[in-house]
């Protein structure tokens, strides 16, 4: 089922007097196509949320329209929707079991839609056996890790085969180890059932990991929509760039001048732009290590953590307080020295207009 | 740091603390110790101590065939039974939905009556009985269950404590069984009760120990002995039964009166103080 | 939303219908019965409005018994019962052995019947025609005269009422206190002892200020609760307390409304209120009191 957002807008009433509405969505167009696993991603209150609330029915936009294919089902309640949600606290009932949180929406189906008992335990087990939880089903939510419980979330949101299902948060309850595991287990049941999936993040790593499709937001305002890596390799403006990637990209003040791009003194690249102030972030692996490097910093830290190596430094011209290059471990670092000189990989560097911070060519 | 300083002999102080705690306990249990004791000397025997012995060798129940046979006290019994309870289920058929409506539904005005709701905690019973009394007599429903059960169904407490708790429960529950196709009615009887169920059963028990031991308005409601409750029958007993010096047979009828109760205290006994400590008084 | 609004209403209908017709009319109604002159219960007319009902009320000695007598009761009742169960509260919270066996029993007079339990302090303090009566002979022992404590002088009888008041009313307030006393963080005891806190420098120190705000609730509970006796003197005096002299503001309002010499509304209304009136005082002075001495 492909998901078609048009111009959707949300305001909500301001709180004070005197301000304006609160614009949680901001004109947001978009075709999730059928099939895809899609990650809204965005800092907390940058109207990810919203959107997928409103996509369950559970808020009506201000403007704009709601498709599931071609059925438009803007001004259709949740339950009309046919759509799955889980919760970022899972919301399971505790008063039910396992088998009984599941089968209750089954529950409400009326009509020649109305199951028998049998009928709702045995797709209960179908979906249990799917996300592994089988063994689980006479236990109460309590007597259940939360890996467990956001099983049975998912099941209890895929049982009645929704056309479209919807995670919030579905992993920031978890803890790390299980974390990894859970991405993994989302993408292969969205994968065996086919469903439409989309879900929230501020994790910017679970959402590249696992997504087709991540849509970048902030303020209520779409940034970017695109494959992971491509946004990852081509951001638009400075803050997607900042908000994608570990450990952070680093950001310089820098100009162009006559044909050339600078961060400080040090000229790092030719370039066919104009000249004016601008950003220049390079991403953690864009740093080469070069005694005859372009670009000079003052020596902090180093981290050896493996494969890798950590060279952690200063330059008065970034924005950050420290600066962090991942190089491969193959380097030696001179740390008796207080300076290190990089050369600078050209693809991993991206310039951004200092006014606009939209990202211009260079 | 040494073993002899934890383990040392209990002092003077602990002593005298565990003396204190026994005189309170034993002045709380007198009485009901009392009572018991009365109640099973036979009446010649009662009245033949002057000095009243303090245990008894030849207990007789004949006082408790009397208290159930010289005065109606199993009519009295009955009656407080079905009072209470028809008392303490309408009133969570009155409570529930308003709790509900105040915790989960949105409406125009709801603060302005919750707040209006609140106000009237502040209102004390004896202010209002007047007209109520007024009420029920002109209504000529003195002498009859509904007019002795109607004012007492609704509690603002209670409505006020159940709507704390109905707030506690997470609102994606709610969205929850909304996406699934959930009627608010549905969602109220199979989340929202179940959940709550410790504080219904709380607010379950106040109720009927309220029930149980109230006075005042069966007592302006009823002259007709045949709607008395216990504490109207124990007062009847005591200005007109028995020919009004058979103590024995008075405390076996208090004994009855009282034993229900206590035997709710000892089965509920944590899930009683816990709901008094949160909201219960006493006047 | 319209039907939304509806679906709330029809929610919140038998509430709003029992609170209407049993709590708010009868609060405007009893303002209205307190000004009507010479209501007449038979032929629900009046003659005029006015204040008379209230002076009527305090002008009749009988209201005045019950207004001394209530005041008298909540003087004596509220500071001993609150200090007796701060005393039992603490001395409770300090011991593990039989704990739990002393409040259970300590919480039994909450689930009796006043009516019931009364009547047994009634025989244990009257004298009858055979008997003393056990207190009175306890007295003896030391060798103190008899005094009929049901029938007797007026102070017998106040200290019965007294003494019974507080059996009744100290289960709550030990609950109360004892759970509020657990509830101080056994942090701050042990910090104090560390510093070399004496027991009692810590009593005062720490643990009256930690609980104040649940022993300023229990005063004003206790409070509005006195002044609301009634059951208690029924239970020990019988229903006609106006001849024992140990009638209640409450008692009166009842006797006024029904019982003997009873079916006057208009004199119940303006007692009442008068009641309502004297709760409303203390608590609001309470509450002032409370917003400089309670620290937590």
């Amino acid at each position: 089922m492909k998901v078609v957002l048009k111009n959707l807008t949300k305001k909500f009433p301001a709180r004070g007097k005197g301000s304006g509405d609160v614009i949680a969505v901001n004109n947001f167009s978009f075709e999730i196509p059928d099939k895809s696993l899609v990650g809204l991603l965005g800092p907390s209150g940058c109207g990810k949320s919203t959107t997928l609330n409103l996509i369950s029915g559970l808020l009506r936009p201000t403007e704009g329209n709601i498709l599931f294919g071609e059925d438009d089902v803007t001004s259709l309640p949740p339950e009309k929707r046919g759509v799955g949600l889980v919760f970022q606290n899972y919301a399971l009932y505790p008063h039910l079991t396992v088998m009984q949180n599941i089968i209750f929406p089954l529950q409400n189906l009326k009509g020649k839609n109305k199951l028998s008992k049998a009928e709702m335990e045995m797709k209960a087990y179908e979906i249990a056996k799917l996300v592994q939880i089988e063994s689980l089903m006479e236990r109460k939510p309590n007597e259940l890790s939360g890996g467990q419980q956001q099983r049975v979330a998912i099941a209890r949101a895929l049982v009645k085969m929704p056309r479209v299902l919807l995670l919030d948060e579905p992993l920031s309850n978890l803890d790390a180890r299980l974390r990894l595991q859970t991405r993994e287990e989302i993408k292969r049941i969205q994968q065996e059932t086919g469903i439409t999936t989309i879900f929230v993040t501020h994790d910017q790593e679970e959402a590249m990991s696992i997504s087709d499709l991540i849509v970048v937001m902030k303020d209520g305002i779409v940034q970017q929509i695109g494959k992971p890596q491509e946004v990852y390799d081509e951001p638009k403006n400075l803050f997607v760039a900042k908000f994608l990637g570990t450990p952070p990209i680093s950001v310089f003040d820098g100009y162009i001048n006559s044909g050339r791009l600078f961060i400080g003194d040090e000229a790092i690249f030719d370039t066919d732009s104009k000249d004016g102030e601008v950003y220049i972030a390079v991403r953690p692996e864009g740093f080469v290590l070069s005694e005859k490097g372009v670009l000079s910093c003052k020596l902090k830290a180093v981290e050896v953590m493996g494969r890798d190596i950590s060279v952690v430094c200063t330059n008065e011209k970034c924005t950050a307080n420290a600066i962090r290059a991942i190089i491969s471990a193959e380097n030696r670092v001179d740390t008796s020295s207080d300076t290190v000189r990089f050369d600078l990989k050209k693809n991993k560097v991206f310039v951004f207009d200092k006014n606009t911070e939209e990202r211009i060519a260079f | 740091m040494k073993e002899n300083k934890i383990k040392k002999a209990p002092g003077i102080g602990k002593i005298i603390t565990y003396i204190l705690l026994a005189v309170w306990a034993i002045i709380v249990l007198f009485p009901f110790y009392w009572m018991i004791l009365t109640s099973v000397k036979s009446y010649a025997s009662y009245n033949a101590e002057y000095f009243p012995k303090f245990f008894t060798l030849s207990p007789t129940f004949e006082n408790y065939k009397e208290a159930f046979t010289a005065v109606p006290l199993g009519q009295y019994f009955l009656n407080t039974v079905i009072f209470t309870v028809a008392t303490t289920a309408i009133m969570l058929i009155v409570i529930i939905p308003a709790a509900f409506a105040f915790s989960r539904l949105e409406f125009k005005g709801k603060n302005l009556v919750f707040t209006l709701f609140l106000a009237l905690m502040m209102i004390p019973n004896e202010l209002v009985v007047i007209t109520n009394f007024t009420t029920i007599t002109n209504l000529d429903l003195r002498n009859s269950f509904i007019g002795l059960i109607l004012p007492s169904v609704t509690s603002v407490f209670y409505i006020y404590l159940l709507k704390e708790n109905f707030s506690q429960i997470p609102d994606e529950l709610y969205y929850a069984a909304k996406v699934d196709g959930t009627s608010d009615f549905k969602y109220l009887m199979r989340v929202m009760i179940p959940i709550c169920r410790p504080t219904l059963v709380t607010v379950t028990i106040l109720k009927v120990i309220e029930c149980w031991n109230s006075y005042v308005w069966p007592r302006l409601i009823t002259d007709d002995p045949a709607y008395f409750l216990v504490s109207n029958g124990i007062q009847e007993i005591r200005e007109n039964g028995f020919g009004r010096e058979n103590i024995p047979a008075m405390m076996a009828a208090v004994v009855v009166i009282s034993l229900p109760l206590i035997v709710l205290f000892l089965i509920f006994r944590n899930k009683i103080m816990a709901g008094v400590a949160r909201g219960g008084t006493k006047g | 939303m319209e039907k939304k609004n509806l679906k709330a209403w029809l929610y919140l209908l038998p509430a709003i219908l029992f609170l209407g017709i049993f709590m708010v009319y009868p609060l405007i109604d009893v303002f209205i019965y307190s000004f009507e002159e010479g209501f007449n219960s038979s032929s629900q007319t009046y003659s005029g409005i006015g204040i008379y009902n209230y002076s009527y009320i305090l002008r009749d000695p009988y209201f005045l018994q019950a207004l001394k007598n209530t005041f008298i009761l909540v003087m004596i009742t509220v500071p001993v019962s609150t200090g007796l169960a701060l005393l039992i509260s603490v001395g409770l919270s300090s011991i593990k052995w039989l704990k739990n066996l002393f409040q259970t029993v300590y919480f039994l007079p909450y689930v009796t019947n006043t009516l019931a339990v009364g009547l047994v302090f009634m025989i244990l303090f009257k004298p009858t025609a055979y008997s003393d009566g056990l207190i009175n002979l306890i007295l003896g022992f030391f060798g103190m005269s008899p005094v009929d404590f049901i029938d007797g002088p007026y102070w017998a009888k106040m200290l019965v009422l007294c003494i019974y008041t507080v059996w009744v009313v100290m289960p709550f307030k030990i609950l109360i206190l004892t759970s509020a006393l657990a509830s101080v963080n056994r942090n701050y005891y042990d910090a104090a002892r560390v510093d070399g806190t004496s027991k009692g420098r810590i009593f005062r120190k720490i643990t009256l200020p930690m609980i104040s705000p649940m022993l300023f609730y229990l005063v004003i509970t206790g409070f509005i609760g006195a002044f609301k006796a009634y059951s208690d003197a029924v239970a020990l005096f019988g229903t006609e307390l106006n001849a024992a002299e140990m009638n209640t503001i409450v008692g009166y309002v009842y006797d006024m409304l029904y019982g003997e010499g009873g079916g006057f509304p208009s004199y119940a209304s303006a007692a009442a209120i008068v009641l309502f009136a004297i709760v409303l005082t203390i608590t609001v002075i309470n509450l002032l009191i409370s917003r400089r001495h309670v620290h937590y």
